[in-house]
């Protein structure tokens, strides 16, 4: 259990994906400018990691690792280098089907995403989340909670952005400066300050 | 528009980085030396070119309503082959750049032209934007990786330029440029400059301050 703990506060906070790994930078950067919708997008990024690094987990190990067809007596089939248009193909349709569901289920909170669910199929951090996931061997618990963690780690960056450049809308900042250049600064100095919690799971 | 322009306004005018916020998200992490900026600018120039011309001529017979799936899969198919290339001649590197030779894939900056640009323009033309906008990434990831390099290790390409400390010579490494925040701080006073020197670049401000008049005795 300690394991699985550990794992998760690692994954949210030390490995955290766009502020140590610069993944998912570009709805990082793009979609930080209002909290309202920076809050919309954390929630459905723990959404989808939570599902698709499990599910990918699952694909991977029954289809494409080295000898998972050794029941079928083809125990040298090695399809791992397929691993990436698998993963491509899962997230689309995991992507896909969560909207779906949503609709039919609960409108408000379909409403409430707009169109970030769609947009979520390209995002650099959940295809990355779920590479680490066969880089790094995880077992199907492990990979949940490795979703989960990595997703509440984006969610807490990007809401912490936008909470900042909500308040930097009324700065008077150089011209060269305004919009994407001062991003990149405030999201260096949160690099810098998560750069600390290196030390909190260290063994 | 002309085929040179097209080639030449993605460079600096309308580079895609500093101003289209495009394929930032690997460009980053890959920057701590300039060797594995190099590969990777590589092979997302490659993959950026071929895959514009693959969307370019299948242009006409593209439904609607599938086209960011099947777009999406020639990306990823071609990925998967600069993947195993990397792999079987340069192993090393391969080994350095981890999963972000695969996150070509989801590059904002293949998509983005694919989609932008060559889904509505002939093989010719599509390939030529991609080139420029290949270039144009090309031109921001070894920047930073040679600031990153020099500054943090010394060196360049492996080779010592500034001899360090630890060597006999008199250049003590600035161990933040090995870390995540130096790419950003880079970055962004990238940005700043490049918007100075081109000011039509810059963002409107989103809040006008008003005008006081100064308070007079």
């Amino acid at each position: 259990m300690t394991g699985l703990g550990d794992l998760f506060l690692r994954a949210m906070f030390v490995e955290n994906m766009p502020l140590a790994f610069f993944l998912g930078l570009c709805t990082f950067l793009a979609l930080s400018k209002r909290p309202g919708t920076a809050v919309g997008l954390g929630i459905a990024m723990i959404g989808v990691m939570g599902i698709t690094v499990p599910l990918s987990q699952i694909l991977y190990t029954a289809v494409l690792a080295p000898g998972a067809w050794a029941w079928a007596g083809l125990p040298e089939v090695d399809l791992s280098y397929l691993s990436l248009l698998c993963f491509i193909g899962l997230i689309a349709a995991a992507v896909q089907m969560l909207e779906m569901l949503l609709e039919r289920f609960a409108p408000a909170i379909h409403a409430a995403f707009g169109v970030f669910l769609p947009l979520l199929t390209v995002q650099c951090a959940i295809l990355a989340a779920s590479l680490f996931m066969v880089e790094r061997r995880y077992s199907l618990p492990e990979s949940f909670v490795f979703g989960l963690g990595s997703g509440a780690g984006f969610a807490l960056a990007v809401i912490m952005l936008s909470a900042i450049r909500a308040r930097l809308a009324y700065a008077d900042l150089p011209g060269g400066l305004r919009g994407l250049g001062i991003t990149f600064m405030l999201a260096g100095m949160m690099s810098l300050g998560f750069a600390a919690f290196g030390q909190m799971v260290a063994p | 528009m002309a085929l040179p322009r097209i080639f030449t306004e993605p460079l600096l005018g309308r580079n895609p980085v500093t101003v289209q916020i495009l394929g930032i998200c690997s460009s980053l992490a890959v920057t701590t030396s300039l060797e594995t900026a190099a590969t990777m600018a590589a092979s997302l120039t490659v993959v950026l070119v071929l895959s514009s011309l693959a969307v370019s001529l299948i242009r006409r017979h593209l439904p609607n309503s599938i086209r960011l799936i099947v777009q999406i899969v020639i990306v990823a198919s071609l990925v998967i082959v600069i993947d195993q290339v990397l792999q079987a001649y340069l192993f090393e590197i391969s080994q350095r750049l981890s999963v972000f030779v695969g996150l070509i894939t989801t590059n904002c900056l293949v998509l983005g032209r694919t989609e932008g640009f060559a889904r509505s323009n002939p093989p010719l033309p599509s390939m030529i934007d991609a080139l420029g906008n290949g270039l144009g990434y090309s031109a921001i990831l070894l920047a930073v990786g040679a600031i990153r390099e020099l500054f943090g290790q010394g060196t360049l390409m492996g080779l010592t330029v500034l001899p360090t400390a630890e060597q006999g010579g008199w250049f003590t490494p600035l161990s933040l440029m090995l870390l995540a925040p130096s790419a950003f701080f880079i970055l962004g006073f990238a940005v700043w400059a490049l918007r100075s020197a081109f000011p039509e670049q810059q963002e409107a401000p989103e809040h006008v301050p008003p005008e006081v008049q100064e308070a007079r005795p």
